[in-house]
């Protein structure tokens, strides 16, 4: 590319510049120009190239398909207009699925968020063996989401799952786990939470490392409590994390598919839709129907509702991080995987 | 490239050439039995749970057939061979032989233009209702039956004599001789004896009743009937109202079902060939299971598998011959023995060594002739296009509503009515 474009150029350099070095190190001095301008995005590319190759082909086929009766086998399909986004938007369990998402989306992340702050809050203190508890607390994380997901549904089985034989044998009557939405989504959220509550944590305490420790000095000198300084100091330190945290949690519960799916030996959310999510909604319609029309459509309404949510959730973070005024907390707003 | 090089490949050119022409000449040399005039060939077989193809019956293959390499993969779960067949299908990628199960075969049967027809010589080797449902409108027969599901009845024969019925074979044969009333009068009586309920799920008793009716949900042209249908609202009725207060658990395959089989929940369960396995495996402590020789409403299918071969194979003449000699007689007989799987071939089912076969665990319990019997009572085919599923996970989810209490009878009812209408 650069190369030949670059020559045509070089005798175009006389005439504007009369200085002599010009003329004589036109050829690398263009070279030298052409790199500086073209050689970041070359550096940057591979990664773009994926990108179009992984992500933006599939997003964009998903989009034909969605428009499409699409037959996965032969591979072929006919255009039908947006039948399918209709007969989703039509259908109850669609919006079943969205209110079983939501709830428990906040069923998670209210209790995982509270309890992340806290244990990084101890585990920020100058305890002994500081390491050690740092890991134990991402080791649930490190388990496969399938794993925990088979522990746990043992644990909430209806008859003879641990929990309800503790409650019988208290003399309570057992959780209708598998009967009851409210209690199908505890559950669930239960093995959520159990997975995300350390990796929030360390990304909480991450942020919390960076607090100058001046403040609190201070504070002490002052004569603030543990709970004052936490509460006036750290908290506040913590929001521009807690918004990336808070925004992280919402695309991923948003997507919450492992732990639903385990909850039961078919996966296919429930009798009655008990807790079917959206993502295991179109997994149903997918791979266990073959209807990968419809599964497209959906797939691009899941995308529709992330990207509102998202941007909501990006207008309140501008707002509140602006209210920060460039304090430097910001370090762990990288981008990382979340559930 | 330069001369130099240009000249070294052409040399190693040649010599391979060469040497395929050797391979090629020694291969057509002693080999002409198994379709394979090009030489080795290398077949592969792909199954799921247990098909009872073990190591040594596929080398026998192989000793017949020098030729021949057979490769055998197995999926966990039938599941995973569903995904692996429809995502492969027409793209190229799947094994020389593929199992199919009876849960999706209408789903397959769809792309039967895909998959290779079976020789004329294997026809009128199956059961009629099984060569039958193999075989495509253009009547081609695409698919290998393997095995099948003839039902009779699992029992504890201590509960039954706790509460008071009878124990032995024979007399619980009797006893549940009749249709699916009497069935669920002895769990009433059960019930009324001991207070536990007798069957293990609501939803085995409406498969077996749903797999007794020829149309259920769709009619071959394609008529949706499923709500309409009086035979599938009369089934849901009976289920709803005298299975589910007599049943242990709404459906099976759940952790505390497969638990209930040693704890005595329950006593009695529908019980297709495969089921032993299950049975055995999960209660293997119990010594009082039995199966009788008996099915309420005459004989119920359930279960079977097929092998097929998809047209766009490399070896399809060969891959033919192999599934041909897997799903004959003698290696079906050898494959029961195995794993179990109950034949579906006529003369398997008529040899002398399925009337011998006995089952251990079961009290001794002539398995082979009982299931034999039991095979030949199985009357009706049910036709199952590729929606059947479908509508029959909705119908046992409206099942599942009324056991747990979620909705009552008639709401459950008009809730999958709906499902329906909106499919």
């Amino acid at each position: 590319m650069t190369a030949t474009d670059v020559r045509p150029e070089a005798p175009e350099a006389p005439p504007q510049g009369k200085d002599k070095p010009v003329r004589v190190l036109s050829f690398s001095q263009n070279l030298s120009r052409w790199d500086l301008k073209v050689s970041p995005y070359l550096y940057i590319s591979p990664f773009f190239i994926m990108f179009a190759v992984v992500g933006l082909f599939p997003i964009a086929y998903t989009a034909v398909i969605s428009f499409m009766e699409w037959d996965l086998v032969r591979n072929s399909g006919e255009f039908i207009g947006f039948d399918q986004y209709i007969w989703i938007l039509q259908n109850p369990q669609f919006w079943t699925a969205l209110r079983n998402t939501f709830s428990i989306f906040l069923l998670s992340s209210v209790p995982q968020l509270v309890f992340a702050i806290f244990i990084a809050a101890m585990l920020d203190k100058n305890i002994r063996a500081k390491t050690f508890w740092r890991t134990s607390v991402l080791l649930p994380y490190v388990m496969a989401p399938v794993a925990v997901a088979l522990i746990f549904s043992n644990m909430f089985g209806d008859n003879h799952g641990l929990v309800n034989n503790v409650l019988t044998d208290l003399g309570l009557t057992p959780i209708p786990w598998h009967k009851d939405p409210f209690w199908s989504h505890v559950a669930i959220a239960t093995m959520v939470n159990f997975r995300w509550t350390g990796y929030n944590a360390l990304i909480l305490l991450a942020a919390m490392q960076a607090v100058p420790r001046d403040y609190y000095e201070a504070a002490t000198v002052d004569g603030a409590g543990a709970f004052r300084q936490f509460w006036s100091i750290t908290l506040p330190s913590l929001r521009p994390t807690l918004i990336f945290v808070i925004i992280t949690s919402t695309i991923g519960g948003l997507q919450i598919f492992d732990e639903p799916s385990q909850f039961d030996n078919t996966g296919q959310g429930g009798a009655a839709q008990q807790w079917l999510t959206i993502t295991l909604f179109l997994y149903n319609i997918g791979w266990r129907e073959w209807n990968f029309g419809r599964a497209a459509a959906l797939a691009w309404i899941l995308f529709l509702i992330i990207l509102v949510i998202g941007l909501i959730n990006l207008l309140v973070t501008r707002r509140l991080v602006r209210d920060e005024g460039g304090r430097g907390v910001s370090l762990s707003r990288k981008k990382g995987p979340r559930r | 490239m330069n001369a130099r090089a240009f000249r070294r490949s052409a040399v190693a050119i040649a010599a391979f050439s060469a040497s395929a022409v050797v391979l090629a000449g020694c291969a057509s040399g002693n080999n002409n039995d198994a379709g394979g005039e090009d030489g080795e060939i290398t077949l592969t077989v792909a199954t799921f749970n247990d098909f009872g193809y073990t190591d040594e019956l596929l080398q026998e293959y192989m000793d017949e057939h020098p030729n021949v390499t057979v490769e055998h993969t197995r999926a966990a779960e039938s599941g995973d061979a569903r995904s692996n067949f429809f995502a492969k299908l027409g793209k190229g990628g799947l094994a020389d032989i593929e199992a199919v199960e009876i849960d999706w075969f209408a789903e397959a049967m769809q792309y039967s233009d895909m998959l290779a027809e079976a020789p004329d010589s294997v026809k009128g080797r199956w059961l009629d209702w099984k060569e039958a449902a193999a075989t495509d409108a253009d009547g081609r027969l695409v698919g290998f039956g393997t095995d099948i599901g003839p039902q009779g009845v699992c029992y504890r024969s201590e509960l039954f004599a706790a509460a008071g019925l009878p124990s032995d074979p024979e007399g619980v044969a009797q006893l549940f001789d009749g249709d699916w009333e009497n069935f669920l009068d002895v769990a009433d009586q059960y019930k009324a004896a001991t207070g536990k309920p007798m069957i293990d799920s609501a939803n085995s008793v409406l498969q077996g009743i749903m797999n007794q009716v020829e149309y259920t949900y769709t009619e071959e042209d394609g008529a949706v009937i499923a709500t309409e249908n009086p035979e599938v609202q009369a089934a849901y009725e009976l289920v709803a109202e005298r299975a589910v207060p007599n049943s242990a658990y709404s459906g099976q395959w759940s952790d505390d079902w497969f638990a209930s089989m040693a704890n005595g929940e329950f006593a009695a369960m529908l019980c297709p060939g495969w089921m032993l396995g299950v049975i055995e495996g999960n209660a293997p402590d119990t010594t009082d299971w039995n199966i009788a020789d008996v099915f309420p409403n005459g004989g119920g299918n359930w279960g079977g598998s097929y092998l097929t071969v998809p047209a766009d194979g490399d070896n399809v003449e060969a891959a033919l011959e192999l599934a041909d000699w897997l799903t004959a007689p003698e290696q079906q007989m050898k494959a029961f023995g195995n794993a179990g799987t109950f034949p579906s071939q006529i003369e398997a089912l008529e040899s002398q060594e399925l009337a011998d076969a006995t089952n251990a665990y079961f009290q001794d319990a002539p398995v082979g002739e009982i299931l034999s019997t039991r095979a030949e009572a199985v009357t009706v085919a049910p036709f199952k296009d590729e929606n059947y599923f479908k509508y029959h996970d909705a119908l046992q989810n409206a099942v599942i509503r009324v056991f747990d209490g979620v909705e009552d009878q008639e709401t459950s009812w008009n809730t999958w009515v709906a499902e329906v209408e909106a499919f």
